[in-house]
Order: C-alpha cells, then sequence, then structure tokens
C-alpha cells in the first residue's frame, strides 16, 4: 500500500498550518450539520440548473456533479510555484504551434517526430501559414495538475482545445461563501470572480487589426443539448455576450455575421465551445449542422478571430505530451518548472517491453482519448482487462502511452460515514491574450468521490471542490 | 437588438406558459361540469368539449377510443402527443429559457425550472378529483408567478415587447377558442338562459377565460349568455378578450418598430385587427355569426404570427 500525500494532515498526524482553520471548522460541525449543508448545495446547483449530460447514459439526461463542500486549500508560495511553471508552459505551446503550423523548426531541428505532428489526427493542415493575432492560439487553456507530495507537483494534461470547467470554479466558490460566510471570515482567500473579466479582456485583445475598438464577442455552443450547455450560457451572461449557435452566424464576402432582429450584425472574435470537427462543414465534417458554412475561409481571411484557433490539439495530444520538456527547452532555453509525468510511449520498442512487463501496476491511455474514457488502471483491473489492453496496445503500439499509478494526493472530503480522505486533482484555467498570461487564483478541483478511486473525471463519479489559493 | 433566435425562444416561451395555464384553466372547468349531479347532465360531454376548446381534437381521437374523464386528463395534462399538454408546455417552456438563459431573468429561470421539477411530482394516471385540483391550481400558480417576474423583473428592452408579445397571441387563440366551443348554443339578444345546466355552462366560460367576477364588475346584470360574447370579444377591460389581447399587440410591436426605427407588414396586420375589433358591435358579430367570426380571428391571429416571424425571428 502506497502512502499518499494528504494535503491537510502529515504523517504524523499533525494538521498542517495551511488547513488549521478548516479543520478546527469541520471538528466543531457534527455529521447531521453538515450532511444538511450539503443538501442545501445540492439543492442549490439543481435551482440553477448547474447540470451536465453523460454521454450514453439516457436514464440521466441531466445530473449535477456531486458538490464536496470541504474546499481544497492551496498556499499563495504553492501558487506562485504553479503558475510560473503554468505560464512557462502556455507560452512554449504557442510557440511550438505557430512554429508547426509555420516553419516547422523544431522538426527540422529533429526534436520531435514529424509524425507525430503530420499524422496526428487533430493536426489542421488548413492551419498553415496563417498568421493567427499575436502568435496566440490558446487564449483559454486548462491544465490538469496532480500532487504527489510536500513540493511535488507534476501536469498530468493539458487542455488546449476547449477545456471545460470554468463555471464550477466561479459557482462552487459562490456557494461556499453563501453556506460558510463564518469560514471565510477567518481565511485570506484569494477571488476569482474576476475570471469572466479577464476573460473578456483576453478575447477582445486578441481581435482582428480592422475590428472596431469594442469588438464584437460571441460565444459559440453546440447547443442546449450538449453536456457543457449550462456553463456556456452562464460564461455568456457573465461576459455579456450573445450566446450563439452555428444557425445563427453566417458567412458573407468573407466577413461573419449574426443573425438578429435588427438585421445582420459583423461578429469580430468567436469563442467557440465546439470541436474543430464542427466549425464548418465545408472544411471538416461535411454532415456537421452545428457549425458555420465559411467560416474558416473568413478565418483565413483575417477578418474574425477563433479562440482557440483550430488545430490546437495537436499540442494536448497525449503522444506529444511527452515532448513538452523538450518544446520548453527548444523555445525558451528553460527548465520546466512544472514536471510532465514520466511516460512510456509504446511507439518505442523498448518502452513498449517494459510497459507490456508491467502491465498490472501501470495507467495506460489512448495518445487522443480524453473524459477517462478507453484507459487502463492496471492495479484496479482484472486480469482478462489486463489482456485485453496487451492486445490493444500490440495491435498499435502508436495509439497509446503509459504512466506510473500516481499517487494523487489526498484532501479531507464529507463522506457518508463523516470526514475522509479522497483522491484530487485541480485544472487551474489560464488566460492568454496580447498584453499577458493571467491564470485566476483557483481552479476546479476535482475528487474521486469512491474511496481509493484515482479516477476524478465527472463522468466516471468523480466530483468537485472549492479551490482556495490563500493570500501570501 | 436580440439575435433572431433568441427572439423567437422568448416569444415562444410566454407562448408556452400562457397556453399551459389556458389548458389547466380548460381542465379545471371540465371537472366543475362534470361535478354537476346526474339530473343537470345532457348529452353533450364536458370531457370532449374541453379536447376542443384546446383546439387539440383530431390528436385526441386519434389517440384514445373515447373522451372518458381519464383518458381527457391525461391526454390534457400529461400525454407527450398533445403538443398543447400542461406537461409538454412546461417542458418547452423550460427547454425555451434554458435556450435563453442570458435574455430572461434569474427569477424567471427559477420559476419555470422549479415548477418543471414540482411537476415532476404528480402522478401521471388515476389522479383523483382533489389531486386534480391541487395540481390544476399549481399549474396556475406557477405562471402567474412566471408572468409576474417577467414584469417585475426583465429589463424594458425589445426582449420584454417579444415576451409579451408572445403571450397575447397565444391568449388571442385561447379566447377564440374558448367561446368557440359554446357557439352553438348561443341564444339571441337579450335572452336569458334557460336554467341551472345553461347557466353552468355560461359561468364556466367565464371561469375559463378567468372572468367570472369580472362579468359583474363590467355589467351589473344577471348572466346572459350574449353579454359573456360581448366580454370576451370585443370589451377592453377584460385582460383576456379579443379586443385587449390585439391592443397589446399593436403596443409591444410599436415598441419594437421604436426601438429598431422601423414599421414592418407585423405593425400593420397588428393595428388592422385591433382596428377592426374596435370598430365592430357585438351585433355586427352576431349578424355575421359568432362561429364565422371567431374562426376569422383564429385565422387572422395565426397570421399575425406568420407575420412576426417572418419580419423578426427568422
Amino acid at each position: 500500500m502506497t502512502a499518499f500525500f494528504d494535503e491537510m494532515r502529515a504523517p504524523d498526524g499533525v494538521t498542517r498550518p495551511a488547513y488549521e482553520k478548516v479543520d478546527a471548522w469541520l471538528a466543531q460541525n457534527s455529521a447531521e450539520q453538515l450532511k444538511s449543508r450539503a443538501d442545501e448545495a445540492e439543492a442549490f446547483f439543481r435551482r440553477i440548473g448547474i447540470t451536465f449530460a453523460v454521454y450514453g447514459d439516457n436514464s440521466a439526461e441531466e445530473r449535477i456533479i456531486p458538490f464536496d463542500l470541504v474546499p481544497r486549500v492551496i498556499t499563495g508560495a504553492e501558487w506562485s510555484i504553479l503558475t510560473r511553471g503554468l505560464e512557462q508552459r502556455v507560452r512554449a505551446l504557442n510557440m511550438f504551434l505557430c512554429d508547426i503550423y509555420g516553419p516547422g523548426e523544431i522538426i527540422r531541428a529533429g526534436r520531435i517526430p514529424a509524425d507525430l505532428v503530420y499524422r496526428n489526427v487533430y493536426f489542421r493542415p488548413e492551419m498553415m501559414g496563417i498568421q493567427v493575432p499575436h502568435g496566440i492560439y490558446t487564449p483559454v487553456c486548462g491544465i490538469d495538475i496532480v500532487r504527489v507530495g510536500e513540493s511535488e507537483f507534476y501536469v498530468l494534461e493539458d487542455n488546449l482545445r476547449t477545456p471545460s470547467g470554468v463555471s464550477y470554479m466561479l459557482e462552487n466558490r459562490e456557494v461556499t461563501m453563501r453556506l460558510f460566510p463564518d469560514l471565510f471570515a477567518n481565511h485570506s482567500v484569494q477571488p476569482v470572480e474576476q475570471y469572466p473579466n479577464d476573460l473578456l479582456a483576453t478575447l477582445r485583445s486578441i481581435a482582428p487589426a480592422s475590428a472596431p475598438r469594442q469588438p464584437t464577442v460571441v460565444l459559440l455552443t453546440p447547443g442546449a443539448f450538449n453536456s457543457a450547455y449550462y456553463e456556456h450560457s452562464f460564461l455568456a451572461d457573465r461576459l455579456g455576450v450573445e450566446l450563439v449557435e452555428g444557425r445563427d452566424l453566417f458567412v458573407r464576402d468573407n466577413r461573419v455575421f449574426m443573425r438578429t432582429t435588427q438585421g445582420p450584425q459583423q461578429v469580430d472574435v468567436i469563442y467557440r465551445r465546439l470541436d474543430d470537427d464542427f466549425l464548418d462543414p465545408l472544411v471538416f465534417r461535411p454532415d456537421s449542422i452545428l457549425g458555420v458554412p465559411g467560416l474558416v475561409s473568413a478565418y483565413r481571411a483575417g477578418t474574425v478571430t477563433v479562440a482557440n484557433a483550430m488545430g490546437t490539439g495537436v499540442a494536448d495530444d497525449k503522444a506529444v505530451y511527452t515532448y513538452i520538456p523538450d518544446i520548453i527547452d527548444f523555445y525558451l532555453g528553460e527548465k520546466p518548472i512544472l514536471n510532465n509525468v514520466p511516460t512510456w510511449r509504446c511507439r518505442e520498442e523498448e518502452a513498449r517491453k517494459e510497459v507490456l512487463d508491467r502491465l498490472p501496476e501501470l495507467v495506460v491511455k489512448t495518445v487522443s482519448g480524453s473524459g477517462g474514457y478507453g484507459m487502463l488502471v492496471g492495479p484496479a483491473s482484472t486480469s482478462a482487462q489486463i489482456d485485453e489492453f496487451r492486445a490493444k496496445i500490440l495491435a498499435e503500439p502508436d495509439e497509446f502511452i503509459a504512466q506510473p499509478t500516481l499517487a494523487l494526493s489526498t484532501c479531507p472530503t464529507f463522506v457518508r460515514d463523516g470526514i475522509a480522505p479522497r483522491h484530487v486533482d485541480l485544472r487551474p484555467f489560464v488566460l492568454f491574450g496580447s498584453s499577458g498570461v493571467r491564470t485566476v487564483p483557483g481552479g476546479l478541483t476535482r475528487v474521486a468521490l469512491r474511496e481509493g478511486s484515482l479516477v476524478v473525471n465527472s463522468s466516471q463519479g468523480g466530483g468537485t471542490k472549492d479551490t482556495w489559493v490563500l493570500g501570501e | 437588438m436580440l439575435l433572431s433566435r433568441t427572439a423567437e425562444e422568448i416569444y415562444w416561451l410566454a407562448r408556452y406558459v400562457e397556453r399551459a395555464e389556458n389548458t389547466a384553466r380548460i381542465l379545471d372547468v371540465a371537472s366543475r361540469l362534470a361535478a354537476l349531479p346526474a339530473q343537470y347532465g345532457s348529452e353533450s360531454n364536458e370531457w370532449e368539449s374541453a379536447v376542443l376548446a384546446t383546439g387539440s381534437a383530431a390528436s385526441f381521437a386519434s389517440a384514445y377510443p373515447d373522451a372518458s374523464r381519464d383518458n381527457v386528463i391525461h391526454f390534457l395534462a400529461f400525454s407527450t402527443e398533445n403538443p398543447s399538454s400542461i406537461f409538454v408546455c412546461m417542458r418547452r417552456a423550460r427547454m425555451a429559457a434554458r435556450a435563453v438563459r442570458t435574455a430572461i431573468t434569474l427569477d424567471m429561470w427559477n420559476t419555470i425550472n422549479d415548477a418543471w421539477l414540482e411537476l415532476q411530482r404528480y402522478p401521471r394516471d388515476g389522479m383523483s378529483p382533489r389531486q386534480l385540483v391541487q395540481f390544476l391550481s399549481f399549474v396556475k400558480e406557477a405562471c402567474l408567478q412566471f408572468d409576474g417576474a417577467a414584469f417585475r423583473t426583465m429589463l424594458r428592452t425589445d426582449a420584454y415587447a417579444f415576451f409579451f408579445l408572445g403571450a397575447y397571441v397565444e391568449r388571442t387563440d385561447a379566447t377564440a377558442r374558448i367561446l368557440d366551443v359554446k357557439y352553438h348554443v348561443l341564444l339571441p339578444e337579450g335572452e336569458e338562459v334557460g336554467g341551472v345546466r345553461d347557466y353552468f355552462q355560461w359561468s364556466s366560460i367565464l371561469r375559463a377565460a378567468s372572468a367570472y367576477s369580472a362579468y359583474q364588475w363590467v355589467f351589473r346584470d344577471s348572466l346572459k349568455p350574449f353579454r359573456v360574447a360581448e366580454l370576451l370579444t370585443i370589451r377592453p377591460e377584460l385582460p383576456r378578450s379579443l379586443a385587449h389581447c390585439a391592443q397589446n399587440a399593436t403596443v409591444f410591436l410599436d415598441q419594437l418598430a421604436n426601438d429598431y426605427g422601423r414599421q414592418g407588414p407585423a405593425q400593420r396586420a397588428a393595428r388592422a385587427h385591433h382596428a377592426h375589433l374596435q370598430n365592430t358591435t357585438i351585433e355586427a358579430i352576431f349578424r355575421e355569426g359568432l362561429h364565422q367570426f371567431l374562426l376569422r380571428v383564429i385565422k387572422r391571429n395565426a397570421d399575425l404570427n406568420d407575420t412576426i416571424t417572418a419580419q423578426y425571428l427568422h
């Protein structure tokens, strides 16, 4: 049995300083009191309609992600290391994207295999040679981080396409402040509510040069049936921008317009929460009715900014992930501040051999998957499941990577029999605009509610917590 | 300025909530009439009239063998096949509200979302008379609360105009249909209603249009079918009369025209319709025939809906 790093209690049973007040507060509240607050929180979430859909689960068209009422605390010092690491990473990844859709120097320098980039399913040849405004491909990123020790943080995954979850960061804070004002009174917790303001400033900063001084920003959603629709409408509301669907937009003379009750209005920046595949049926999936025919052409003409840009998936793919230390070194000449999880690339023969030998202790993921679907957690799997993955890896080694089963840190969590440690991860949201990189002090903490489980995805029974970054 | 789709969702949001309330009133009236002692019973079936009044006789006939109490309650309250059932109206209203969360207020969203969650708690079959009464008053209250939330919390912008425009277009249709169900028993001018059963039927029309006590206030007279028809068609004081609805449709369309700086076919159609109702008399309506008159209103109202849709919503 591995010893897990518990964020509240040191191995000797002493409460760590950051958690002292939370611990004392937990001690004051009985399980019944906490239960009634938890019910109140659930009623609040259900009332505001913050729901998500689980694909392939018809009986539960709308569910709410369980909210755990014990906040997760990060010290100011820890946070400042995280933000420096995130900024470094996001800058390097954007330079990488500019490079691979431009001169391709990193490939010519032999620092990353050409096929990993050019034959990547997320590589978009349509983006070649386009000058992206300010060289920013990913104004909005969500970087998944796990903690395994006192000062050991790893980046688990970069989400550079359409990262979601920021509404939970904001609503979790809202509900915690409402339920536990006393808890806030005793802490100096850095606020997160400026996020929508920062996001709007970021989006406006990358509008096309031809746009008016107050560029028109819209949020493009796949529609009310999408699992993240609540977040889309929530953000549009907070940003004060129109929430549009593909059918609300059209392209004329290489410019994008929205249909309004007063006729067509030109759009300058599209914050899209729709995957590349569906954006423009003339270029990507021809059967998509969610997108806007001609959008890519208008984008190439430089009349509209699409955020995030198309083709960013090539940089958050799990195979490219393993090269990020090289990417940071190549473009910035720096050592990574935040480390990657050690990863075996199954495409390499020696690594593959080791992976196959050690399958029962490893986590195996497909390079393009997300959401916790299609992965193997060795220690939690039957030998039949392990054999199944062995066959898959042998058949398509390029498709898989493997990582050690990480000893994710644990945080105190309210469960049926009281407070118990559960494993967590962290997704901070990083904004990258023309005036620089901003990370709101907080993020989405996901918690695996089942005892011993290491899978925090909401589609797999995970919950969320409010995330506190303390003042320095 | 609004996205056309947003304006359309708001317009239909108001229509669905209005429709849910109307269906609830019609069901309420049917259950009152059905509670009359058998000696007052007639060959005509009140449950069947309720289906007629919602304008969905054809889809009812294709799905149910007869207009029994349980069948009609199920059809009007819960059937997913019936586009005017309370269940479908509330579901669509909530979907529309969800699609335009940013254009409506939090109070409106909370009201419709709470109503939708509450609706799930009622049994879909075999409601006792008492349960039915509770259910219908819950629906009516939820709709009133929703209207009130809109009235009290919405910004007075184009979204507000589209919301109430939808409500008045829907209400015109409902009032015309409620009255049309009884046109065949309408008595000539001056006649008193004949007997308890008739009285009950005419008062029930008033109740369906929430105009029962309003009648007394307007006419200070005993119940005369002739006056009931007058109240529901051309009297501008009654918030559910055709004249009142036409007047308000004109007001909200004019507000849009002012906001946008442009008059269009919808404004012209609404004004013509309103002027017609202002200038006609109840005698003229009787000469034409109430049924013909009501059919014409229903048709004009549907045309107005199409004109609004073409001008703003697509």
